[in-house]
């Protein structure tokens, strides 16, 4: 299990390298998809199924979609990867690569505290569903009325001869 | 028990994935990926809930994933359709056309 957690972030960090220096839209795309498959590996590892589910369902499945179906409906051709690579020159790296870093560090730096072990035990879909219909019933509520509103919002603006 | 994870080699992962993602949202000029790293970025705060979360072994983190989840979902369907809309006018995926946006 302990093996698995590990496999999965390397092929989560690999691919999401992958995604971003990709200059093939689809292909950053498939990277993606398997970076969030790997993440819900160790979310599976770290004792949350039903979270891994979600993210294989929504995320790997619904969202990146979703993503597929607009860069189809825009008919990026070959012309957007030679674009993509004018783009991308090797220094426009640097800059954004050393803040990064240097963020990093301060992540890692304020995590070095001392060792905390997390001893997997699996949460299960009945907790969860338990609080969610609980306490959290009225986030709940709020994230039906922020998906209303999205749908509605995606509507209007996707719609044709809307200018 | 045998089998234990650090928390920190959990956060140190959602950070490194946070930072890639962050990368991407500054170097790229092609819009549909800064909306992917956008993505990513959301994923790795997401990453970080459920790290807690099986730490304290609590089904809260769980909860503020699905959460991070719906507010993906939401997000993407509105970016996506300001892009097809920006595709529209200007023919064109490169960000940097917006600064003649006018009303």
């Amino acid at each position: 299990m302990i093996l698995l957690f590990y496999l999965a972030s390397v092929i989560a960090i690999v691919s999401t390298v992958a995604v971003i220096v990709q200059s093939n839209i689809v292909h950053a795309l498939i990277y993606l998809i398997l970076s969030l498959l790997s993440v819900a590996v160790m979310f599976f590892t770290l004792g949350a199924p039903f979270a891994a589910m979600l993210e294989a369902i929504v995320y790997a499945g619904a969202i990146m979609v979703l993503f597929l179906f607009v860069i189809m409906m825009l008919n990026l051709g070959p012309a957007t990867k030679e674009q993509e690579r004018r783009w991308l020159p090797g220094s426009i790296w640097v800059l954004p690569a050393i803040l990064a870093a240097l963020l990093l560090l301060q992540l890692v730096s304020v995590l070095a505290g001392g060792p905390v072990e997390i001893a997997p035990v699996e949460v299960g879909v009945r907790e969860v569903s338990v609080l969610l219909f609980g306490p959290y019933l009225l986030a709940v509520e709020l994230a039906s009325l922020l998906l209303l509103a999205a749908l509605v919002g995606a509507y209007h603006l996707a719609k044709k001869g809307n200018r | 028990m045998m089998e234990s994870i650090p928390l920190e080699h959990g956060m140190i992962v959602a950070g490194i994935l946070f930072c890639l993602g962050l990368i991407g949202v500054m170097t790229r000029r092609n819009v549909i990926f800064i909306l992917m790293s956008l993505e990513i970025m959301l994923n790795a705060g997401g990453l970080a809930f459920i790290v807690a979360a099986a730490r304290w072994q609590h089904a809260d983190g769980q909860i503020m994933f699905l959460m991070i989840l719906t507010l993906a979902a939401a997000e993407v369907a509105v970016g996506l359709g300001l892009i097809i809309q920006m595709f529209r006018r200007h023919h064109t995926v490169d960000i940097s056309v917006l600064n003649q946006m006018k009303g």
